[in-house]
């Protein structure tokens, strides 16, 4: 459905090269993760135990582990969004580059967070356009004009491969997409603001296999420029993209290392024991 | 016939019986209203204030109540929405789950829901008089507006529960405050809100206790927040009691411009929630 009235907001389709703005300076050296004896109990209930790891940049790195051993806690420790869970009480350290997540200024939080995009579990477009979607997060930092907010727009439309699905009707609210498509916006949406890492919480799972291939595609394509964190239940997905490989069992880290050592050798016997299938 | 079947087909009827029930009521107030109403509404009525011998059944309409209810509603609408949404955003978003300050603060608003508005109005009454006030525009939006804030929070309130906190976190993680998710939030409980003033629409629009010793009656439009200004309940009370069949009547006209007000608006409410909500995530 076209709207002729939407024609004027709708960006050139131009080939001229994407330049950041200035506001999202990507720092010169791609910084690194650092989590520092990490312990995050609920309620009392001890669910991550002393975690010590550090998630290197540029690489797609898989975070696995049977079902409630704290992956997702872990990722969601990472740009503090475990802060909303009821009950929750922390200590140690989690550092991006040399700046503390853990210990940080509400003002801190929010820059941190926009240098830590999410991929969600299922895909979550905010309830506007297509184009109001992604702009939304270049807005809230404080980007202004239609001008620069169409090439964001239309660059990482093009990033995820959506642009020629969507160009004609970016006015259209998001929620229209197909759940795959909703998904890759998600991604545009999280790398329009410009993160250094990018975590994804299963975030293939609500996918159909032709979508979830997509996606995974694209975090190879990415992890070029960007440091992918991803936690996944199925491990053959960690296999077919994983560099590097963090095992968790029961809130304690096992085993971490190169992907290829983890999965051809591991030297852990639950880690032999996980990726036989014995424990799922 | 097996046992279940013949359960639910038992349990259908009665749910009939029930809605035809409900119906027939809703259809026989409205048709007293309408048949009443159209027999004697004349456009003298609806166009003009009323005239010398208007209370004995001379010339003379009931614009004035129509103004001053139309006043009323939509001023305390504007002033309700503009207090009740901050408070709903702060319940959901800022205060956690397990707050017991957000229970207290909804117990109260539940309390306050049940409070009969002629206990409004006496409050205000009170407190109009320790201030000095007398009774005026003023005094009317001040206590309907009390009046349905806790419609408006509470009805919003039950919207906003299901919030999905997956678009929370998604906003959150692009480096959003928690103030800066209020656009979204408005958004995706736009048919709450919308509900939320049809509503308190409604009721204040009929609401003729409130208004009773907290706005007076008058026979003109005001022209400011300290005159005094006339309703349309009040207007149809007034009338409906005189003894002259021609004032009872025109009090049927009075009751049918309402019922017809809150028809449009509830129109209009739907027309604009469909046009707001296309954009929700289900």
């Amino acid at each position: 459905m076209r709207n002729p009235f939407l024609r004027w907001f709708i960006p050139a389709d131009t080939n001229e090269p994407f330049v950041p703005n200035a506001k999202f300076q990507h720092p010169a050296v791609a910084p690194e993760i650092t989590v520092d004896h990490f312990n995050l109990s609920i309620d009392g209930a001890q669910i991550l135990k002393d975690v010590c790891v550090k998630l290197p940049a540029n690489k797609i790195t898989c975070i696995i582990g049977p079902s409630g051993c704290g992956k997702s806690t872990l990722l969601k420790s990472l740009n503090r969004l475990s802060d909303s869970i009821e009950g929750v009480k922390t200590s140690g350290d989690i550092r991006l580059g040399d700046q503390s997540i853990v210990n940080c200024s509400e003002s801190d939080l929010v820059e941190l967070r926009r240098r830590i995009g999410l991929v969600p579990q299922r895909p979550t477009p905010l309830p506007m356009s297509i184009f109001g979607n992604i702009a939304y997060g270049c807005k809230i930092h404080g980007l202004k004009g239609r001008r620069q907010l169409k090439k964001i727009v239309h660059h990482y439309l093009k990033v995820v491969g959506l642009w020629d699905e969507v160009k004609d009707r970016l006015g259209n609210p998001a929620t229209r997409l197909s759940i795959g498509q909703q998904q890759r916006l998600c991604l545009a949406r999280s790398l329009a603001v410009e993160p250094e890492f990018i975590l994804a919480d299963e975030a293939t799972s609500a996918l159909d296999p032709v979508s979830s291939k997509t996606i995974e595609d694209l975090f190879v394509k990415l992890k070029e420029q960007y440091s992918i964190i991803m936690v996944t239940h199925t491990l053959r997905q960690a296999l077919r993209i994983a560099d590097y490989v963090v095992f968790i069992y029961m809130g304690e880290v096992i085993e971490v290392g190169d992907a290829k050592q983890v999965f051809e050798n591991p030297q852990h016997e639950l880690t032999k024991k996980y990726l036989s299938g014995a424990i799922s | 016939m097996k046992k279940s079947v013949i359960k639910e087909k038992i349990a259908q009827s009665f749910m009939a019986i029930a809605i035809v029930a409900v119906l027939i009521l809703v259809v026989s107030i409205i048709w007293t209203i309408f048949s009443r109403g159209f027999s004697c509404i004349t456009w003298e009525m609806v166009t003009s204030l009323p005239g010398g011998g208007f209370y004995i059944g001379k010339e003379g309409g009931f614009l004035n109540a129509i103004v001053g209810s139309l006043y009323i509603v939509l001023a305390s609408t504007a002033i309700g929405l503009l207090i009740s949404i901050p408070i709903v955003f702060y319940l959901n978003v800022f205060l956690k789950e397990t707050s017991k300050f957000a229970y207290i603060a909804r117990l109260a608003f539940d309390v306050l829901f049940g409070i009969p508005s002629i206990v409004y109005g006496a409050f205000a009454f009170t407190l109009m008089i320790y201030l000095g006030l007398k009774t005026s525009l003023l005094g009317g939006i001040i206590v309907t507006t009390l009046l349905i804030i806790p419609i408006f929070i509470r009805s919003m309130d039950e919207v906003a529960k299901t919030f999905p906190k997956d678009l929370l976190e998604a906003s959150f993680s692009l480096g959003a405050t928690r103030l800066e998710t209020l656009g979204i939030v408005v958004r995706q409980i736009a048919p709450g809100i919308a509900t939320a003033t049809l509503l308190s629409v409604g009721r204040a629009i009929g609401d003729a206790a409130g208004v009773m010793f907290t706005a007076g009656f008058s026979d003109s439009i005001p022209t400011s927040f300290t005159q005094q200004a006339a309703t349309l309940p009040l207007s149809i009370f007034f009338q409906l009691s005189a003894p002259q069949i021609e004032v009872q009547n025109r009090a049927y006209a009075a009751a049918l411009v309402l019922t017809i007000i809150v028809l449009v608006i509830s129109l209009l409410g739907r027309f604009i929630t469909n046009h707001f909500s296309k954009n929700r995530l289900k």
